[in-house]
């Protein structure tokens, strides 16, 4: 076979998969280089439009959206079969799974109404980020992917442990065996980012056209046609994909990407239907109260909502936070985790701290300074620790000790190990030496430790290394954060 | 089949392709994307957030300029609530004195809580009657009655009477909603930008309605107490530090004028009360100009001295007043 314009898309869908999982490879303290980690979340336009609807800003990075954005407006959607690591999996896995007779192939090719969805859940999603609320992140497919892979399939190779790795995993799993159905179910039906590019596709001046004259009818185009666009009929560039198999698979020289020749078939325009995207504006105006005036971490603060460092207000983070998980593979430790419903509906796959798991490092920022989108902000480790010209240094929460279940407190045995991990200075955690009579009668000389809530930061290592297994006797509660002005307890 | 589908739908073709048709579409698709690029520099932050613009508010000084001929300080005795506010009042000078044409007057009674008058934890209808009512006379345009209440506001505006004393006086209860608070720099030692109900800032006037009740913490609930009920957000935490919250409180806000009912007494079990055996009765309304000197007279009616009350002498300190209330121009007088 000849390597022809197919050859050069693979070869393009490989280097940007390979460059995906290479990210995701050095995503992790011990091969940290200074990589642009977050580059393929930065230029994905959807992340950045949402973004910009909930944010008013078009932050850093995100404004490399525009070399995927505006190239699309003139040569259609190429990000969808040549960049996107989930379209290109998709499209492997699909072809793999496919081995139909050609006939039944066509026929899969072929555009269904069914696609017009991703539309409908763009209008969705978009309208949700136009007022303040940020769920872009549940379907977009870089931050879908990449969360995919951090949460679920690295660590089932990796042997690390994520909150509900196993639901993201299997949501993940069901998408890609969708293209056993029909292939590229994803993509075709699902995507809004898909959806997006589509929108802005719908201009552009190179695409796919078909020679009348040449054209027999023949229906080959429809083999490899990835997006279902009707190569054979009036070509629905909204839906192109720009993979050039349909010019490939034509025997008669009908197809060509590029400018309208004499005899070139019209293409068809973005079907939607404006009775549905009415419906959908209607269900995205409704839904944004409903998911608004469901209690979450937004309205009403809550103790194991504990954010990372430099994370912004709760409100400002969930108009940011896109779910990627970028942060949850870097952190040394693993104590950010995944959220499932702790921050309410909205703050589903967001990171939390989870203590048990892990701790937050003293001297680390590294989460703040892979997050695409700056949920949470990236911050110095002089900010982090409160070195000059830092007041202060930034709090995540407060320690509490549960005195019921601290050895030295509640069984007369000697203990302190949170004592001895808390890294302020002075330390948080002080204690008292006291000579107790045990139930044997015999001195015992025990040290009972306090928390100290100005001094404590909240990195939750206290309650990793206390030795209470199950539910430690010192617990991190968010109260405390220096990130929000309503959540606290000291004046 | 592709046959058929070819004779329905496949030959419809592009018109020609003309230089004039080519450069309208070039011209168009680069005009977009000309717009997304110069949309993207326009929003382009290096900061996540569009920094919203806080400014933070300052309380207005709402005093009169002060009066040496008159007194600082007119306590009524008798037993008609109204009657013993226009008495009071009057030794100061009148309504008209603090209260001009057109102004709009916001009034500050204690409505903490869903109690009835007779239980002396709230400021009496009467005298928010009465206040409304004197005020509507010297000309007030509009007379506001507010509190951050701390049960239901509803329901303490209701069962105070209240609420009714105030409409039947001409007056109107605005009671602030969680978009009613605006940042406030409080400028305290201890309360710094606190979110204030924004009727105190849309006020010409305000003032003071207290009631004298005892309280657990700090022993009493007097005149500068009373200023906790103009904050909203998490004021609970203002307790660990009570007596130096109060202090900035009453340093923040400088009522033009505070009327203390003390026609009932709240002696213990307070601040919340809720047993009439609780309660004595006063007989006793005190306006005056000067909160320290205030609260230290009112402590008569709790038993207690000004050194069981620490936030007088650190208002005193602050410049606030004086505690020793005999010193001043106090009149006395009965009434009915």
């Amino acid at each position: 076979m000849m390597f022809g314009l197919r050859g050069v898309r693979r070869v393009y869908g490989v280097f940007f998969f390979a460059l995906f999982v290479f990210f995701l490879l050095v995503t992790d303290f011990s091969h940290l280089q200074g990589y642009e980690v977050g580059l393929f979340l930065q230029w994905d336009p959807l992340t950045a439009l949402s973004a910009f609807f909930t944010s008013h800003t078009l932050y850093a990075g995100l404004v490399f959206s525009l070399v995927v954005l505006i190239p699309t407006l003139f040569m259609g959607r190429f990000f969808c079969s040549w960049i996107c690591p989930l379209g290109n999996l998709n499209q492997f896995l699909g072809h793999l799974f496919n081995r139909d007779r050609p006939s039944d192939e066509y026929e899969k090719n072929r555009y269904r109404p069914l696609y017009r969805i991703k539309y409908y859940l763009l209008i969705i999603l978009i309208i949700f980020a136009g007022f303040g609320v940020l769920q872009i992140g549940l379907l977009d497919p870089i931050a879908l992917v990449y969360r995919s892979w951090i949460v679920s399939i690295l660590p089932a190779l990796e042997h690390g442990v994520f909150h509900g790795g196993v639901l993201v995993g299997f949501l993940f799993a069901a998408l890609l065996l969708a293209n056993r159905f029909l292939p590229r179910f994803w993509c075709r039906t699902l995507c809004p980012l898909g959806a997006l590019l589509g929108f802005f596709s719908q201009w552009s001046l190179w695409r796919i056209r078909r020679d009348v004259d040449k054209c027999v009818g023949c229906g080959k185009c429809l083999y490899g046609c990835q997006g279902a666009a009707d190569p054979d009929g009036r070509v629905r560039h909204t839906e192109c994909f720009v993979c050039l198999n349909c010019i490939e698979s034509c025997g008669e020289g009908a197809l060509h990407y590029g400018l309208a020749r004499p005899r070139s078939s019209v293409g068809a325009p973005l079907d939607a239907g404006r009775r549905r995207v009415a419906e959908s504006i209607a269900v995205g105006l409704l839904a944004v109260p409903m998911l608004k005036g469901s209690v979450s971490a937004r309205s009403v603060a809550a103790a194991e909502v504990i954010r990372p460092p430099g994370s912004l207000p709760e409100v400002d983070f969930l108009a940011r936070c896109i779910k990627c998980g970028l942060c949850m593979r870097v952190c040394p430790t693993r104590v950010l985790q995944p959220a499932l419903l702790e921050a309410g509906l909205e703050g589903l796959w967001t990171p939390l701290l989870m203590n048990r798991i892990g701790y937050c490092e003293h001297h680390c920022v590294l989460c703040g300074q892979v997050c695409p989108t700056a949920a949470i902000r990236p911050i110095s480790i002089q900010e982090k620790v409160g070195v000059k010209p830092f007041p202060d240094p930034v709090r995540l929460g407060t320690a509490f000790f549960d005195r019921g279940r601290c050895l030295p407190w509640a069984m007369d045995v000697p203990c302190i190990v949170c004592e001895e991990v808390c890294p302020t200075t002075p330390k948080a955690i002080w204690y008292e030496t006291v000579e107790v009579m045990g139930r044997e009668k015999r001195k015992v000389a025990l040290k009972r430790p306090f928390v100290q809530p100005d001094l404590c930061i909240g990195c939750g290592i206290c309650e990793n290394k206390c030795p209470v297994s199950g539910l430690a006797a010192i617990r991190v509660s968010s109260v405390g954060e220096t990130r929000s002005r309503e959540n606290r307890m000291l004046l | 089949m592709a046959t058929r589908r070819k004779a329905e739908r496949n030959d419809v073709i592009e018109p020609p392709l003309t230089r004039r048709v080519f450069l309208g579409r070039v011209l168009g698709v680069s005009g977009l994307a000309a717009g997304l690029a110069g949309g993207g520099y326009l929003v382009y932050s290096d900061r996540p957030m569009r920094q919203s613009l806080v400014e933070l508010k300052k309380f207005k000084d709402f005093r009169v300029a002060a009066d040496p001929l008159r007194p600082v300080m007119a306590v009524a005795r008798g037993a008609r609530t109204e009657a013993m506010a226009r008495e009071a009042v009057e030794k100061l000078g009148g309504m008209a004195r603090f209260v001009g044409r057109g102004d709009r007057v916001l009034l500050k009674p204690n409505v903490g809580w869903d109690r009835q008058p007779e239980q002396g934890a709230n400021t009496g209808p009467e005298l928010v009657g009465a206040v409304v009512k004197m005020c509507r006379e010297a000309g007030a345009k509009e007379v506001w009655v507010t509190d951050v209440s701390l049960n239901d506001p509803r329901r303490c505006f209701a069962r105070s009477g209240i609420g009714q004393a105030v409409e039947e006086a001409g007056g109107k209860v605005r009671l602030a909603g969680r978009e009613d608070f605006v940042e406030t720099d409080m400028g305290g030692e201890v309360l710094k930008a606190w979110p204030v109900a924004r009727f105190f800032h849309e006020a010409d006037k305000v003032i003071n309605l207290p009631i004298v009740k005892h309280h657990s913490l700090c022993a009493c609930t007097l005149a500068m107490k009373n200023w906790y009920g103009v904050i909203g957000g998490q004021r609970n935490r203002l307790h660990q530090s009570i007596h130096r919250s109060i202090v900035d409180l009453a340093a923040a806000v400088r009522p033009t004028l505070t009327v203390m009912d003390a026609t009932r007494i709240l002696k213990r079990n307070g601040p919340t009360g809720g047993n009439l055996e609780d309660v004595a009765v006063g007989e006793t309304v005190i306006a005056s100009l000067d909160e320290v000197a205030l609260d230290s007279f009112c402590l008569g009616f709790l038993d207690l001295t000004p050194d069981r009350v620490p936030f007088l002498a650190m208002a005193e300190a602050r410049g606030l007043g004086r505690v020793a209330w005999r010193e001043l121009n106090v009149v006395e007088s009965r009434v009915g």
